[in-house]
């Protein structure tokens, strides 16, 4: 079986290092300026994008390192969503502890949907994942009396110190800090044994196992990792939109992450990077597209933009699936090469 | 006894919608053994099909018989398309990367049919009589009994067919060992090909019968869907297997909705594929041993 994912690359020289280093501090500096100088719209969706990158980076985990595919991404959302709104209403916690409790309780939503079909190869945990999908969805219209049903939850502003975080600059800041953290720490998974475990599961299961990787125990740490990071994303997703209803986590965004995953490159935590930016800016520039066109040919093109976002996943789906399994991170790769030896 | 009555009459008419599980489960074993490809895109193959009908019959007012012949073709070019375009490149590829295509396939058809027909109902021509069937002191509602009739007809003929036909036996050949069968002289490819007009003309048919039972919207494929948990439940490869599966879940969902409210009916299959998958994965006929890891 030809593996479609590269194995993750460690740092090839100790300059290079550096350099990426130093690249990185100053990407981190102008992330921490970025609401001094651009308009509220692009904070709004600065911080929608810190969200997307750390639930990408989840179903990365899962799909592009490990092989574990998951229908249900965004129902796990949900669920750390939801931990937040209840926790919040009922107990009354900080956004400190409600976040990572957000985290722990869909990493334990998914390990109960993942166990059975982890023990077995194949189609099995697709299956199972879809079946959270539209079960959890259920749970979040029909539980009326703790989720409030079509109607949904409101969230209050996380605050610090008794500062709340009332606006989407200022929440903006706490998704850079949990972004960038959960980012930090996926790099360091996959850098770590844990993580070369996990590659070597997607590669070759058997030969892993006779290697003595313990196959269960470590899909079992991928897909709860996954889960994990689907929570926090969520999470943050409820103190973003201060509110949590079921519509927000239909198919369709699980469908979107998927579409993240294989856009920006299976097994690349840059790809997930890339792929969650492309993804989160597609809807935007074709929303502006649409209607542009719609005006000039005279035609409402907003009621087809839900269908044609639809449509546009799907084709975005299938087309690098066939033609550039790698995705952005593997063209960016090659695209960085190429300036660095002119003419090759 | 008033109870139990209603029990009876809920039950029959479950089976009864459970012969059109049979019909779209059968559409995906055929692939599934063919190629090893879980096509995720027959829901929404099935309700393209029901739109074609739709617009051939009533947009270019052909009738019923020549819309139903015009949807049946447009089906299976699209299948064949499909097929070509996006399956046939990714053989040998990982499974799940496979199951994405499909997956991906399936959300390009929702997102063109919203395009082009709309989110709203359409009414399309009544194909079957309304007048209620009788059996004992029992009602049955006429579509749903006429439906279920028609698609057992035609899983069974498919079962007989596939059985007994040359084309049966290569698929199973094509099924039991690729290369083998390969190497036997038979056309794999075409063999692929082969069970994704079958898939077409499946996927065609119950999306008429589905579209003429409840209504035509773009939600029709999502049926699909709980037909999977349905796979589960028969064994993935076994071609009898789907009308035994077909039957019990449709029985499932309408006694569910009987005893627990009709908004469970839609999370029953999903329950019920959990539940295989914990106590036995291979389904109830499926043949291919489970791998254990």
């Amino acid at each position: 079986m030809v593996s479609d994912v590269e194995a993750p690359v460690r740092g090839t020289t100790s300059s290079g290092l550096s350099r990426q280093r130093l690249l990185m501090a100053a990407g981190l500096v102008v992330l921490l300026a970025l609401p001094l100088f651009v308009p509220r719209y692009w904070v709004f969706f600065a911080g929608l994008l810190g969200i997307n990158i750390i639930a990408t980076h989840g179903l990365n985990i899962m799909m592009g390192y490990t092989g574990l595919l998951s229908l249900g991404h965004a129902a796990f959302l949900g669920v750390g969503a939801y931990t937040v709104a209840l926790a919040q209403i009922h107990l009354g916690l900080p956004f400190w502890l409600a976040i990572p409790l957000a985290g722990v309780s869909a990493a334990i939503v998914g390990v109960g949907f993942g166990l059975p079909s982890l023990r077995i190869r194949g189609l099995y945990l697709v299956i199972a994942t879809l079946a959270a999908q539209f079960i959890l969805n259920f749970v979040f219209v029909h539980w009326q009396s703790v989720t409030n049903g079509d109607v949904g939850l409101t969230v209050q502003p996380a605050s610090v110190f008794g500062f709340p975080l009332n606006n989407e600059t200022r929440v903006y800041y706490l998704i850079l800090a949990v972004t960038v953290f959960m980012t930090v720490f996926g790099m360091n998974v996959i850098n770590s044994r844990v993580g070369r475990a996990f590659v070597a599961i997607r590669e070759r299961d058997l030969t892993a196992q006779v290697l003595g990787v313990e196959i269960v125990g470590y899909k079992l740490i991928a897909f709860a990792l996954g889960s994990f990071y689907a929570g926090i994303a969520g999470g943050l997703l409820a103190y973003f939109n201060r509110f949590v209803n079921p519509e927000q986590f239909g198919l369709l965004l699980s469908v979107f992450f998927l579409s993240a995953v294989i856009v920006g490159g299976m097994g690349s935590m840059l790809g997930a990077v890339l792929g969650a930016v492309f993804m989160t800016l597609l809807p935007e520039a074709l929303r502006e597209g649409a209607l542009a066109v719609g005006t000039t040919i005279g035609f409402d093109m907003a009621t087809i933009l839900v269908p044609l976002r639809e449509t546009v996943f799907g084709l975005l789906i299938v087309c690098f699936l066939i033609l550039e399994p790698r995705g952005l991170a593997h063209l960016w790769k090659r695209l960085r090469q190429r300036s660095h030896h002119p003419g090759g | 006894m008033n109870a139990f009555h209603f029990f009876i009459e809920y039950s029959i008419v479950g089976i009864a919608s459970g012969g059109v599980y049979a019909l779209i489960a059968l559409g995906i074993v055929v692939i599934f053994k063919s190629s090893q490809t879980f096509n995720f895109a027959m829901g929404e193959m099935m309700m393209l099909s029901a739109y074609l009908f739709y617009t051939a019959a009533v947009t270019f007012s052909l009738g019923i018989l020549a819309g139903m012949v015009a949807a049946l073709l447009g089906s299976i070019v699209l299948a064949l398309v499909i097929e070509r375009v996006a399956l046939r490149p990714m053989m040998g590829r990982p499974f799940i990367a496979i199951v994405m295509v499909t997956f991906g396939i399936g959300s390009i058809i929702r997102g063109v049919v919203g395009m082009i027909w709309g989110p709203n109902d359409l009414q399309i021509p009544a194909i079957l009589a309304r007048t209620p069937v009788l059996i004992g002191d029992f009602f049955i509602p006429g579509k749903t009994a006429r439906a279920a009739a028609i698609a057992v007809c035609i899983v069974l003929a498919l079962i007989l067919y596939l059985r007994y036909s040359r084309a049966g036996v290569a698929l199973r050949a094509a099924a039991a060992d690729t290369i083998t069968a390969a190497s036997m002289g038979i056309d794999v490819r075409r063999v692929v090909a082969f069970t994704w007009v079958i898939a077409a003309i499946t996927g065609c048919i119950s999306g008429v019968l589905m579209a003429n039972v409840n209504t035509l919207t773009p939600h029709l494929g999502v049926v699909a869907l709980n037909v999977l948990a349905v796979i589960i439940l028969g064994g993935m490869n076994s071609i009898g297997g789907v009308l035994v599966a077909g039957v019990i879940i449709g029985w499932l969902e309408a006694v569910t909705g009987l005893i627990l409210g009709t908004e469970f009916r839609e999370i029953t299959p999903y329950i019920l594929a959990l539940l295989v998958l914990l106590v036995r994965p291979t389904g109830l006929f499926g043949s291919r041993g489970i791998e254990r890891i």
